[in-house]
């Protein structure tokens, strides 16, 4: 199976030795998501210190293309600014593992690639609009998170 | 096959099966648990009715509509015939399974269950079987108790008979053949438990009927349900059979054409048996399609389909037993199980699986097969399953051995 578009070694690798997987203590987020169709679900956790993610972690269950986006995509946020955090889109993670591709092939699967995003959004939206009661910082993400895929 | 036709020529009825999927590859189908494909016999049925026959049924007396009525009135002769039942009346066209159960729990259910009642239904059933008595048992303060499944994936009958001891049961409601692990359930010994101390039992034949001969006159249940998409024929027609005894006693499901006798302004009379119970224009050519389809399995015969899927089944859980990393559910006795075979690798998710031999053309189902109370019991999110049917051959698993093998390679299990 060398080049299979998605079922690469570093998707395997990933999903077999996820990233950041584990629990924060009194995390400043924590946002469940999960999807209908497949039963991929998890919860994301992210620790906030001067508007920086100081911490970022996730468990849940999920198909490899789930838990690998997943992985990269809390590589991805650890440490950033919550500004930069806020403009991350779908190739940001897709790119990491090649799966750009997924967005014009597999409708079904791209859910499972785009799950943790999502949640990431949401999470980040409620976070300024129930602690911070900062509309303005909290823009489109609901949008954002509603209309990824 | 021992039969008049052939596994090739049955093949060629089947236009699908010629087609190529993905990267030009043969299509391998093997979800038919969740519907099965359809012969050209079925397809020019339809086709044929909407060119030459289209009328609506059961009012006009032009001779379109004689000859629909006709055509749809003697599918249901002929399926009254293919489960052995007397009595025509007794089949009442439904919409699929789903809706056949659910008129049983809307009409006779809302007479005859009440507060501190019991219907008892089991761990593998299908979503169709559950959530209509969760609702209807919540609407009257009733009790939904389930008769358990054992590690080999046949359900613990002892259950049944605490369940039945307290007196309080109404109904039990069980599928004849799980869809997720095949398991054929003893139908004979549940009803004969059940009759004993006057309780009414539902048989769920989706899974069933396509695939094995069922007789109503020896059933003694009192409903039966089953779709026609999983036996070559269209989606949208399903039969709900009621002992004539019962469904006299029952209120009408849906109000409406067809249905009624008189109607006044504040009171309406029913139309006799089964049409009190098929408000609507009804899916007149659907019904027709359904029609061929049953002509279609009767020329094949109920038993050699059985047998066909008895050698695959034997062939497929032999040859997948041996690939690396891999679980099987259900029941090792080929005697108790249909041609459904879910399976998990350790650690890789079913969608995963369904990606990697997609590739192949090869088509399984992954996910909860709307049966997450058994999923539960398994301690599972999902399994993959497949399943077979009439048309498929040997050379069809050994591809998805083939498949499977890769699965198994680039997860390195």
């Amino acid at each position: 199976m060398t080049g299979d578009p998605i079922y690469t070694e570093m998707i395997i690798e990933y999903s077999k030795h996820p990233s950041n997987f584990g629990e924060i203590e009194n995390p400043d987020i924590s946002q469940h998501d999960s999807n209908p169709l497949c039963g991929d679900s998890i919860d994301l956790q992210i620790k906030i210190n001067e508007n920086k993610v100081s911490d970022i972690k996730f468990k849940g269950k999920g198909c490899s293309i789930c838990i690998a986006c997943t992985s990269v995509l809390t590589e991805l946020v650890k440490g950033k600014d919550l500004d930069e955090v806020k403009k991350i889109e779908k190739n940001d993670v897709l790119g990491e593992l090649g799966l750009e591709h997924l967005i014009r092939t597999s409708p079904v699967r791209i859910k499972c690639a785009l799950l943790s995003l999502k949640a990431l959004k949401y999470g980040i939206y409620s976070y300024f609009i129930e602690k911070m009661k900062d509309e303005k910082s909290a823009g489109n993400l609901k949008e954002e998170a509603t209309n990824l895929y | 096959m021992q039969t008049a036709l052939s596994l090739e020529t049955i093949r060629k009825d089947f236009p699908i099966l010629q087609r190529k999927v993905r990267e030009n590859k043969l299509l391998v189908y093997l979800d038919n648990a969740s519907t099965s494909q359809k012969p050209i016999q079925v397809i020019d049925a339809i086709n044929d009715y909407y060119k030459n026959q289209n009328a609506n049924i059961h009012r006009a007396v032009y001779a379109l509509a004689e000859e629909a009525t006709e055509a749809y009135e003697n599918t249901r002769t002929k399926i009254a015939k293919f489960l052995n039942v007397q009595k025509r009346e007794e089949i009442i066209f439904v919409r699929g399974t789903t809706e056949a159960i659910n008129l049983v729990a809307y009409s006779w259910g809302r007479q005859n269950v009440n507060k501190g009642d019991i219907i008892v239904t089991t761990e593998y059933e299908h979503h169709s079987n559950i959530v209509p008595w969760q609702l209807l048992t919540k609407e009257r303060g009733a009790k939904l108790e389930y008769i358990g499944v054992d590690d080999n994936g046949e359900l613990i009958l002892d259950q049944l008979d605490s369940y039945l001891e307290t007196g309080k049961v109404k109904l039990v409601t069980f599928s004849q053949m799980s869809n997720v692990l095949g398991t054929i359930t003893n139908t004979d010994e549940i009803i004969k438990r059940c009759k004993k101390v006057g309780v009414k039992t539902l048989i769920d034949g989706a899974q069933s009927v396509p695939h094995m001969k069922v007789d109503l006159s020896k059933l003694e249940c009192d409903f039966f349900a089953f779709s026609a998409h999983k036996m070559l024929g269209p989606t949208g027609v399903g039969v709900l059979w009621v002992r004539k005894e019962v469904l006299e006693t029952m209120q009408p499901f849906h109000g409406g054409g067809d249905m009624i006798r008189e109607v006044h302004k504040y009171e309406t009379t029913w139309n006799d048996l089964p049409y009190k119970f098929e408000a609507g224009t009804p899916n007149i050519a659907d019904v027709i399609g359904f029609s061929a389809a049953i002509d279609y399995l009767n020329k094949i015969g109920m038993d050699n389909i059985r047998n066909h899927e008895i050698e695959l089944t034997k062939y497929a859980l032999d040859k997948m037993s041996k690939v690396k990393g891999i679980t099987i559910y259900g029941p090792k006795d080929i005697a108790k199980r249909g041609g459904v075979i879910s399976f998990n690798f350790h650690d890789v998710h079913p969608h995963d699986v369904a990606t990697i031999i997609d590739k192949d053309g090869v088509a399984v189902r992954s996910g909860h097969h709307c049966a997450q109370v058994l999923m539960e019991r398994l301690d599972v999110a999902a399994t993959n399953r497949a399943s077979f049917y009439v048309y498929n051959t040997k050379q069809e698993i050994d591809a998805l051995i083939g498949s499977l093998n890769k699965v198994a390679e680039l997860f390195k299990l």
